[in-house]
């Protein structure tokens, strides 16, 4: 094998020019494939980022029936304490749950007592929705924590009612029965809304919204779940699913649970991301394969003397196909490897420039892609079996010249 | 010993069957230094091709050393003409990425598969016998004519092969290169009782060999045996 490698090395040298301009195309297509990734993995994982953690957590569990009916933010149906504590039991020893917590979500009338307005709210223990969100408080403006008593107003509602901090508001909401009723809440500070559900709500805690909508017992709208590992959540779903059909009714589901990707419309755009990455693999395929295939079949034609020659002496078919097919894989090689480097190189470079983006609402994002080893390697070997397969039929053409015919050209 | 029986070659020519060899039987012994001369079209290289393993006969059979080659498949022909065939061609045909102690070894390993030390050992000794010990390290488009048929012709007998064929091995050298080049042959062919088989037109290789197979139209028109 190291005389094949030897043998195929200097061929590739015999014409540098032409190898140095396919390896710069194969180059190019790597450099083109990765950097793309570094660059929308970072918007997608950012993205998954903000979901899962200021807003949506990785899971949600709710009674049957609530996401169908989310827009009204329907109380009637709530988890009850029976059920919770049913629940609880599993999500505590759970080996793929980081952390959960309750909700309880209401729609209600904000008032600075000269306007009002609606607002939709999350009620939370501020202690397990922190857990659960580490991001959440990032979107806070001008306060740490929430505590009973105080309002963290969506940051439209507070601009457009003139509210700020430590300002006395009032809530009024009707309760499952129909009964309306109101507390005064202190503004503890405003957040920033993100996209997709939730964004725009605003938080209050959850006694004090027990409170206001008269619930004695605990009841809360949903539970949600922080995985340790967000790559878990199939698994972790897996292990939740039939937990909670124990407690079907006559076969029919008491809860319904959700993963992020179902609840958020990003996860579209995720997917039209990968779509978009895939494609791109595509054209970096197609451009590996008919650069190799073109410099293999010039290779073997201008060759065909010395094909010739080298099967006069003996040489089994079998080594010739080698001959050929190290080749274009020494090709595939040393595209992958500048690639990869160049690659590298420039994912560095936009790491220090830190350039920003825009996105939505959301302005002076900034831009920070990572290059995954994994990401790498994949590229690479895709690169190289491509280089491979591409050199195959080349090779066996090679292999099939009859001696005497390779020998008679000129 | 090379049997040769009743050999026929025709290629097809459009419609037309062409008959380049035509009912040709003859027998070689070991360590013969023989040549097939005759005009252009006169079907000497076909014969070469074919007793060398290279193409396979229209009709007839061809018996190597008992081994009828006709029964032979691709690759247990390329294994064959590896063990047994040695070639010299008209145009050298080494392999330019290598230098000329590389193309002596190609079929040592490619073919042969032989160590490093057996392999060292048999290069030198047939680099010293051609005279090109000093230009080992050097590619073929570093030396001249007649020293690239010279590695050719260590090339060729590396692999201690039992026949060596040679087409026109002399055609691209001038007069006293191919001299020196018919001598060497020559002198390789007593040392190790070696058959060789050539294909010319040149004069100086007929004068020197020891029987002169005349071929017309694919016919032996005269197989003599020359007296020195």
């Amino acid at each position: 094998m190291k005389n094949i490698f030897k043998i195929s090395y200097r061929n590739l040298l015999r014409n540098s020019r032409r190898t140095l301009l396919t390896a710069s195309l194969i180059t190019l297509g790597v450099v083109f494939v990765l950097v793309y990734t570094a660059l929308s993995g970072n918007f997608k994982n950012y993205m998954i980022g903000q979901i899962t953690d200021s807003a949506m957590g990785h899971i949600q569990i709710h009674k049957k029936g609530f996401v169908a009916s989310v827009e009204n933010l329907p109380l009637d149906k709530n988890l009850n304490k029976k059920q919770l504590e049913y629940l609880e039991t599993f999500l505590n020893k759970s080996k793929y749950i980081q952390s959960y917590s309750y909700r309880i979500k209401f729609g209600g009338m904000f008032s600075n007592f000269v306007t009002s307005t609606n607002i939709r709210l999350n009620a939370i223990n501020p202690k397990s929705e922190f857990e659960t969100l580490p991001m959440l408080k990032n979107r806070f403006e001008g306060f740490e924590s929430l505590g009973k008593g105080g309002i963290i107003v969506p940051e439209l509602i507070a601009s457009g009612m003139k509210v700020k901090k430590d300002d006395t508001v009032v809530l009024v909401a009707n309760n499952k029965s129909g009964s309306v009723n109101g507390i005064n809440l202190k503004v503890a500070g405003t957040i920033n809304r993100i996209s997709g559900p939730g964004g725009r709500d605003g938080y209050i805690h959850i006694d004090d919204a027990k409170k206001v909508l008269r619930i004695k017992d605990i009841e809360v709208s949903e539970i949600v779940i922080r995985l340790k590992d967000n790559d878990m959540l199939d698994i972790a779903l897996e292990e939740l699913n039939p937990i909670l059909q124990k407690l079907n009714v006559n076969e029919k589901p008491v809860f319904e649970i959700h993963s992020w990707k179902k609840l958020s419309p990003f996860y579209n755009i995720v997917k039209m991301l990968d779509i978009m990455n895939l494609g791109i693999q595509i054209i970096l395929i197609s451009i590996v394969l008919i650069s190799i295939l073109n410099v293999m079949i010039m290779s073997v034609y201008e060759r065909v003397k010395e094909i010739g020659t080298i099967a006069a002496m003996g040489t089994p078919p079998k080594t010739i196909v080698k001959l050929f097919l190290m080749e274009g894989l020494l090709l595939g090689i040393l595209g992958a490897v500048l690639g990869s480097i160049l690659s590298i190189i420039i994912v560095q470079g936009l790491d220090m420039i830190q350039l920003t983006y825009n996105f939505g609402q959301e302005s002076n994002l900034i831009l920070e892609p990572v290059l995954s080893i994994k990401d790498i390697i994949v590229v690479s070997i895709v690169v190289i079996f491509i280089s491979l397969l591409a050199s195959i039929s080349p090779a066996i053409k090679a292999s099939n010249l009859d001696p005497v015919e390779a020998l008679r050209t000129n | 010993m090379i049997e040769v029986r009743n050999l026929k070659k025709v290629y097809k020519v459009g419609a037309l069957d062409l008959t380049v060899v035509n009912d040709l039987s003859l027998n070689i012994e070991d360590g013969e230094f023989i040549s097939f001369i005759g005009p252009s079209g006169s079907g000497k290289s076909t014969v070469l091709n074919m007793i060398g393993c290279l193409d396979t006969p229209t009709f007839g059979s061809i018996r190597i050393n008992n081994q009828d080659i006709n029964k032979l498949n691709k690759t247990q022909l390329a294994k064959f003409r590896g063990e047994n065939i040695g070639f010299i061609f008209q145009n050298f045909n080494l392999i330019p990425v290598l230098t000329v102690y590389e193309n002596i070894e190609y079929p040592l390993i490619m073919i042969q598969n032989l160590k490093e030390e057996e392999r060292k050992k048999r290069i030198l000794k047939l680099l010293d016998e051609v005279g090109m010990l000093d230009q080992k390290d050097k590619t073929p488009d570093k030396i001249s004519g007649g020293q690239m048929q010279r590695v050719a012709i260590a090339r060729a007998l590396v692999t201690n092969p039992k026949i060596v064929f040679a087409d026109e091995p002399t055609a691209n050298l001038d007069s006293k290169t191919a001299y020196l080049i018919i001598e060497l042959m020559k002198k390789i062919q007593k040392e190790h009782n070696t058959t060789f088989i050539f294909a010319t037109h040149d004069e100086k290789i007929v004068s020197n060999v020891d029987r002169v197979i005349t071929l017309v139209d694919g016919n032996i028109i005269k197989d003599e045996r020359v007296s020195k």
